[in-house]
């Protein structure tokens, strides 16, 4: 079987996880977003079926919001360190401007509209499109940011540059704070908070942007845009020999990510109601990286992974509030230890290939005779995850 | 793209040393020329006076002892490093003030001394970035999955597969390019560079790390390369045995000043050549 298959193949098996008749059957194009997209809606619908009729409680499904929110923060960060290869520590900054943009664009135009508090939560059409408009208004103004910043900062590496973000989103912190005094508007509220967001986040909301977010991910990532960015992380001397315009790309990759932590600043807004600049401090960024690195780099899933987890440890550790922080710090140092890659260093769980992989009968048990070319395997998934 | 005002028409034509450019690109517009190109680097002056005029689909070599300064003559064709002096034109346009992708865009693609592969990166993928200028997709048909998207995957699917046939790598598409064996490196980061769809093709120690089999292969190799695309093809070699058997022109670099010039048989006999690897002979 398998054994005698690979004996007659060159050192590196290009193809290893073709099946036995020689023909790798696969799913057609179509048929893996359908399926994709089914599994997508099945998981909304019953999550909201769950809150509806009670079985998660008002509490669990306002965490169930912050975990949607941080995999958005998370996945957004990890187009910059994971595929990138660059080490931003401003995401907190990018965030907070998507968080204010969205809620005063939101605020101001339900003034002007006459859309009321209690539409956003029954969902009224008019109030949809407003949350909508308000999240790509923060999307954008996180992307302008990103612009910014991006231009002159990703002419630095490594240090410099992880530096410059970070002043950069301290930077958009003390604007925040200080704006309203200074320069006599009336935008942010300083430091007594944004108040009177519409609550609008939710749920289905919430996990809705996760999927659009990670699905235009995933497209991004697998066209000459994603090949260019991934090109730069591997070789920046032999990507801009090879025609890739590094300047470009960077910048593009900087500001994608810019924009989804927006959007997820926005819904964030939407959550907890009240905007104060100082949640959008140092830390905050550093949470996040903390979630990439800790999932895996340049790995989807895994971001989205560390994210649940990281979100939901220190819920579920509130009984033992004086040590968690102490059991989240001890997590962190045994996994850097252990795998310094990260969980799932830069694996992608394709659910396509799984069913493909059925439909073949290719189980991993199979193989169990054939230790080396169970390996290889597993370095072509991880290269596969790559496209 | 550069503007008609910035086109040199100058012409091949030949010049004091007879023989030096093949006769069948006579008379066309030299693909890639460098007039009096040199750079120093603070008080050292690491090429000087560098000029070449190469023909359509001429081979070339470029030997010399160690820091004769070759490879910075191919960063200084490249614009990795910008010239202190000089020109360089690609086709007849001058490449000054150009970025290293805009460079490679007129029509230069190179390969480097010590591989420079997109390692964690399949090899597929690895021909399909060189193919990036060539694709046209919107980053929004590209988000959205739009029909544009698929059919340009499609096509520059099979064009990569076809890339990789010349050199029969097709077997390893799906393979991550930093698991290749050496040799196959090397190949890839050939065709990486001929997905570029270029004019002139550098090439930086080809046979590096190669045994005489490989060697002899790479040979055909190149002369297969010139005769289906059609580019000329500038290579650095310390391998003679390459060198002599693939070059129709040589030139000889020594501290940054080419010593000799002719085809490899010329260039074999010259005393100034066997000088500077060899040392003067000394006089008792």
């Amino acid at each position: 079987m398998r054994h005698e298959k690979t004996e007659d193949k060159p050192v590196i098996s290009a193809s290893a996880s073709k099946g036995d008749t020689g023909v790798y059957r696969r799913l057609p194009m179509p048929a893996r977003y359908a399926i994709n997209a089914v599994v997508v809606l099945v998981l909304l619908v019953l999550g909201e079926l769950m809150i509806d009729g009670g079985a998660i409680n008002r509490y669990q499904s306002t965490v169930l919001e912050q975990v949607g929110i941080y995999i958005i923060l998370a996945v957004s960060l990890n187009i910059a360190t994971g595929y990138l290869g660059q080490l931003p520590l401003g995401h907190a900054g990018f965030m907070s401007m998507g968080a204010y943009g969205c809620s005063i664009f939101i605020i101001r135009m339900s003034e002007v509209l006459g859309v009321g508090a209690r539409d956003f939560v029954t969902g009224t059409p008019m109030a949809l499109v407003l949350v909508i408009g308000g999240l790509v208004v923060g999307g954008l103004c996180a992307a302008v940011a990103g612009i910014v910043i991006g231009i002159p900062a990703l002419r630095l590496k490594g240090d410099y540059l992880a530096i410059i973000t970070l002043a950069f989103a301290e930077i958009i912190r003390v604007v925040m704070l200080n704006i309203d005094d200074v320069l006599g508007f009336e935008l942010t509220g300083g430091a007594a908070g944004l108040t009177g967001i519409p609550g609008f986040s939710s749920f289905l909301l919430v996990f809705g942007c996760v999927a659009v977010v990670c699905f235009l991910i995933h497209t991004m990532m697998k066209s000459r845009h994603g090949r260019a960015i991934l090109a730069i992380r591997d070789n920046e001397i032999a990507a801009e020999a090879t025609g890739v315009n590094t300047t470009y790309y960077k910048t593009l990759a900087f500001v994608v990510s810019a924009f989804f932590a927006g959007v997820a600043g926005g819904l964030y807004a939407g959550c907890v109601g009240v905007l104060q600049p100082a949640v959008f401090g140092f830390m905050k960024s550093i949470e996040i990286l903390v979630m990439v690195v800790l999932g895996g780099m340049g790995s989807m899933l895994g971001s989205a992974l560390s994210a649940t987890v990281l979100t939901i440890l220190p819920e579920a550790l509130r009984a033992f509030s004086e040590y968690r922080m102490i059991a989240y710090a001890v997590v962190l140092i045994i996994v850097m230890i252990f795998r310094p890659q990260g969980l799932l260093g830069s694996y992608d769980f394709s659910l396509s290939r799984v069913i493909e992989r059925v439909m073949n009968r290719d189980f991993p048990w199979k193989r169990r005779d054939d230790k080396p070319a169970a390996e290889k395997d597993g370095e072509e998934v991880s290269a596969h995850a790559e496209r | 793209m550069p503007s008609d005002k910035r086109k040199r028409r100058s012409v091949l034509v030949q010049m004091e040393t007879p023989n030096l450019i093949p006769e069948r690109d006579l008379g066309t517009i030299p693909v890639l020329q460098a007039e009096h190109l040199g750079i120093d680097f603070g008080g050292l002056t690491a090429v000087d006076d560098f000029n070449i005029a190469m023909g359509k689909t001429e081979i070339s070599g470029l030997i010399g002892p160690n820091g004769a300064g070759k490879t910075t003559i191919f960063n200084l064709l490249t614009n990795v490093y910008k010239p202190t002096r000089g020109t360089v034109l690609i086709d007849g346009y001058d490449t000054a003030g150009k970025s290293v992708a805009e460079v490679n865009r007129m029509g230069i693609a190179r390969t480097f001394q010590n591989i420079r592969l997109f390692s964690q990166m399949t090899v597929e993928q690895n021909v399909l970035v060189g193919f990036g200028n060539t694709m046209s997709t919107h980053l929004i048909t590209d988000m959205l999955r739009l029909p544009g998207h698929w059919r340009q995957e499609a096509e520059f699917h099979e064009r990569a597969l076809e890339l990789l046939d010349i050199f029969d790598m097709r077997k390893y598409a799906d393979t991550q390019a930093g698991n290749l064996p050496y040799g196959a490196q090397r190949r890839l980061e050939i065709l990486r560079a001929l997905a570029t769809g270029p004019k002139v093709l550098l090439l930086d120690e080809p046979a590096a790390g190669m045994n005489p089999a490989e060697t002899e292969e790479l040979m055909e190799n190149i002369q297969k390369i010139r005769d289906e695309f059609q580019i000329a093809i500038l290579l650095i070699e310390h391998d003679m045995s390459l060198v002599m058997g693939v070059c129709e022109v040589v030139g000889v670099l020594d501290y940054g000043k080419i010593i000799a010039k002719g085809t490899p048989e010329q260039i074999q006999n010259d005393p100034r050549v066997i000088e500077a690897y060899l040392g003067k002979q000394e006089v008792k």
